[in-house]
C-alpha cells in the first residue's frame, strides 16, 4: 500500500508545524522522517492516522483519499512513544482488541482471533506473555506486544512514532535491528518518526529530513549521509566540523590556511562559505605528506570505543577541531596529548551563502 | 535481623516519634471511642442485645439506612461519574466555580442541607408545589431520603474520580480509536475497566456515609417509626431516654456494617489492582 502525502499544511496557534509536505511512500518501504523536535514529524504522522486533521492538502493510501477519514476508518497501525497498552487488559486482550471491536458480521470466530493473536505474539516473541499485564513487562516487551496489537488488525500502513526513545541505549539498539529484520518479514508500508540520525540511518530504507514543517532532504541513508544537500542536514546527521571562510578562485580561506575542496567551486568573485568535514573524514599523520597538511596540537583525547577522539588546535581557527580515528591508527602513531600532528582537510564539503543552520 | 530490631538505622530520621504520634492520635481519635461502643456492647447481656437489635423498629431502621444508602450511592455513582467526566474532559467558562461547588455538600453543615432540602421538598416549597400538583410527595418518604443522601455522597465519587480521570493519557483513546474501535467500545472497553476501580471506592465511602448520616436527613425524612425512621435516629432516640446499653447496641450494628463495607472495598482494591500491577 503505497502513500501520497500532498502539500499538507497544519497551523498551531503560534507556530507552523506543517508548511506543505510532499511525499510519496512506496509500497513496503521503511521510511524515517528525522529531524529535531518541534520540526513537525510527529503532526505529520498523527495526520496520516487521522488523529489530527490538516489545514490543507490530502493524503492518498493506495488509491483512496483517506485525507477526511476519522481514524477508526483509516485501517493504519499506530504505535506511540510510551507504548499506549491498555492497562486493564492482559497482553491476548492487548492484542485482540483490534479484532474484537470489529462489527459482529466481519469478526473472526473465537478460534481464529486466538489462532492470529497467537501467531502475532510468536512473531514479536511474547508468545510466554500471554496472561501478563503491560504493567508487568519492560519497556521493550511493552513496544512489542503494541507493535503485535497494530498489526493485528491487518494494517495497509504501519506508523511508528519514536518507537524506542522511552527506552535505554541497549534495548533500543536491539529493537531496532529486531524490527529491521520483522519489516524484511512482513513488508508492511512504514514510516517511523525519529529524531535520532543513528536510528533512522541503519533502520531506514529512506530517510526524509525534515526542519521547521519542511523537507529538507530525502534519500536512502547512503545519499543523505555522503551527500548532505545543505548545512542542516549535515549538522543534524552525526558530528561535523564547521569552518567559516571565504571562497575565491575554487579554494577556501579558513584562518590564512587554504583548504582544497573536493567539488569544484564556480565562479571567481569571492563569495562567503562554510566549510564541513567530518570528524572520522579528517587524515592525521606524524609527517606533513602535502602543502595542503596543516599543522595542529593535541589538546584532548577521548576514548569512544571503537574509534578515538581527538580535539586538535591550530592556528587561524576559531574552535577547536574535532577528528576521529581509529584505535588502531592511534596507537600505531603514538599519539598523545601535546603532540603536533599533521591533518588532511581535502574532504571538506563547501556550502556558500547564508543558510541557517 | 528481626522486624522491629532496636539498634536498625532508619534512612528518616524521626520514625519513633511520628509512629508513637500516629499510635496516640489514631487511638484518641478512633479506636478509644470505638472500643468503648464494642466494650459497652459485649458488658450487656445476650438477651437484651439480641433483643434489642432485633426489635421490629430497629430492624426497619437499619433496613431502611442501607437501602436509602445503596440507592443513593448508585445515583451518586452515575452523577457523580458524569460530572467528573465533565470536569476533567471539558473546557468552558465558569468550570473552576462548578469544581468548587461540587466540595458543598462537604462543607456546608448538615443541618443546612437539611432545612434547605425540607423547605424545597415541602408542600408549599419551590419543587413540593410543582409535585404535589401531580400528587408527588417527596417529603417523610424514604424517597425524601435519598435525594438528601445523594446531595450527601456526591463528592466522594467525583473527587475520587477526578485524579484518576485527568491521569488518563490521551494516548489510550487514540490507540483504540486507530485500531477500529467505536467511541463506544472505547469507553466499554478501555475507559470504563480503567476507571471502574475509582469508582468502585467512591460509591463505597458516599454508601458508608449515606448510612451513617443524621442531620441533613432528619429535616426531610418525617421520620415516621417504621416507615421513615433512619438507624442513626434510632440511637439518637434511645439516647434521649437514657438507654445507652440500647443505643450502643445499634452503634455496635453500624459499625460492624461500616467495617465489612471497608473490608469489602479493600479486598475488590486489591483484586484490581492484581489485575494491573
Amino acid at each position: 500500500m503505497s502513500i501520497d502525502i500532498r502539500n499538507i499544511t497544519k497551523r498551531f496557534p503560534g507556530y507552523t508545524a506543517l508548511a506543505g509536505i510532499s511525499l510519496k511512500v512506496g509500497t513496503g518501504e521503511l521510511v524515517a522522517l528525522l529531524g529535531p523536535s518541534g520540526c513537525g514529524k510527529t503532526t505529520l504522522l498523527r495526520i496520516i492516522a487521522g488523529l489530527e486533521t490538516a489545514d490543507a492538502g490530502s493524503i492518498i493510501l493506495e488509491d483512496r483519499d483517506t485525507t477526511n477519514l476519522p481514524a477508526r476508518e483509516k485501517k493504519v497501525g499506530f504505535v506511540f512513544q510510551h507504548y499506549a497498552l491498555f492497562r486493564r487488559l492482559n497482553v491476548f486482550e492487548n492484542v485482540a482488541f483490534g479484532l474484537n471491536v470489529l462489527p459482529r458480521s466481519s469478526r473472526p470466530r473465537k478460534k481464529e482471533i486466538r489462532e492470529r493473536v497467537l501467531h502475532l505474539l510468536g512473531l514479536v516473541q511474547m508468545e510466554w506473555s500471554i496472561d501478563r499485564y503491560p504493567s508487568q513487562l519492560s519497556g521493550g516487551q511493552r513496544q512489542r506486544v503494541a507493535l503485535a496489537r497494530a498489526l493485528a488488525v491487518n494494517p495497509k500502513v504501519l506508523l511508528l512514532d519514536e518507537p524506542f526513545s522511552a527506552l535505554d541505549a541497549k534495548v533500543r539498539l536491539e529493537l531496532r535491528r529486531w524490527l529491521r529484520k520483522l519489516h524484511d518479514e512482513i513488508h508492511v508500508t512504514s514510516i517511523f518518526v525519529t529524531h535520532d540520525q543513528e536510528e533512522a540511518l541503519e533502520l531506514a530504507d529512506r530517510i526524509v529530513v525534515i526542519n521547521k514543517g519542511r523537507i529538507e532532504q530525502q534519500g536512502t541513508p547512503q545519499e543523505v549521509y555522503d551527500h548532505p544537500a545543505n548545512t542542516f542536514v549535515y549538522n543534524f546527521l552525526g558530528n561535523v566540523n564547521v569552518f567559516h571562510g571565504r571562497i575565491r578562485d575554487g579554494k577556501v580561506m579558513v584562518g590564512g590556511h587554504h583548504i582544497e575542496a573536493q567539488e569544484k567551486l564556480n565562479g571567481h568573485e569571492e563569495k562567503t562559505g562554510q566549510a564541513f568535514i567530518r570528524p572520522h573524514e579528517i587524515g592525521v599523520s606524524r609527517i606533513r605528506s602535502s602543502d595542503n597538511d596543516m599543522p595542529g596540537i593535541i589538546r584532548d583525547i577521548r576514548l569512544m570505543g571503537s574509534q578515538i577522539g581527538l580535539e586538535l588546535e591550530s592556528a587561524g581557527f576559531e574552535h577547536p577541531i574535532e577528528v576521529e580515528i581509529p584505535r588502531e591508527t592511534w596507537s600505531n602513531l603514538g599519539l598523545d596529548r601535546g603532540d603536533e600532528v599533521f591533518i588532511t582537510l581535502d574532504k571538506v564539503k563547501v556550502f556558500t551563502g547564508d543558510y541557517e543552520i | 535481623m528481626p522486624p522491629f530490631s532496636t539498634n536498625r538505622k532508619h534512612i528518616l530520621p524521626g520514625f519513633g516519634l511520628s509512629m508513637g504520634y500516629t499510635v496516640f492520635y489514631l487511638s484518641a481519635i478512633v479506636i478509644v471511642p470505638l472500643a468503648t461502643i464494642v466494650i459497652g456492647t459485649f458488658r450487656m447481656d445476650p438477651q437484651a442485645f439480641i433483643g434489642t437489635v432485633t426489635a421490629p423498629r430497629v430492624l426497619a431502621s437499619c433496613r431502611l439506612s442501607l437501602t436509602t444508602a445503596l440507592l443513593a450511592a448508585l445515583c451518586d455513582s452515575v452523577f457523580g461519574f458524569l460530572a467528573a467526566w465533565t470536569l476533567v474532559r471539558y473546557r468552558f467558562p465558569g468550570r473552576k466555580i462548578l469544581d468548587a461547588l461540587v466540595d458543598i455538600p462537604f462543607a456546608l453543615p448538615t443541618a443546612v442541607a437539611g432545612i434547605c432540602f425540607a423547605t424545597l421538598y415541602s408542600p408549599v416549597g419551590w419543587i413540593g408545589q410543582l409535585l404535589a400538583a401531580k400528587g408527588i410527595q417527596l417529603i417523610n418518604t424514604p424517597t425524601g431520603i435519598v435525594i438528601a443522601l445523594i446531595f450527601i455522597g456526591f463528592p466522594f465519587v467525583v473527587r475520587t474520580l477526578q485524579p484518576v480521570l485527568s491521569e488518563l493519557e490521551p494516548e489510550i483513546e487514540e490507540s483504540a480509536r486507530s485500531l477500529g474501535a467505536t467511541r463506544w467500545q472505547t469507553f466499554r472497553r478501555v475507559l470504563f475497566p480503567h476507571l471502574f476501580p475509582s469508582l468502585l471506592t467512591g460509591a463505597t465511602l458516599s454508601f458508608a456515609r449515606g448510612i451513617g448520616e443524621y442531620g441533613s436527613v432528619i429535616f426531610i425524612a418525617g421520620n415516621l417509626p417504621y416507615k421513615t425512621e433512619i438507624a442513626p435516629l434510632m440511637i439518637m432516640s434511645k439516647l434521649d431516654q437514657f438507654d445507652y446499653d440500647g443505643a450502643s447496641a445499634v452503634a455496635f450494628m453500624l459499625l460492624i456494617a461500616s467495617f465489612t463495607m471497608l473490608l469489602m472495598l479493600n479486598a475488590v482494591q486489591r483484586w484490581q489492582e492484581k489485575a494491573s500491577h
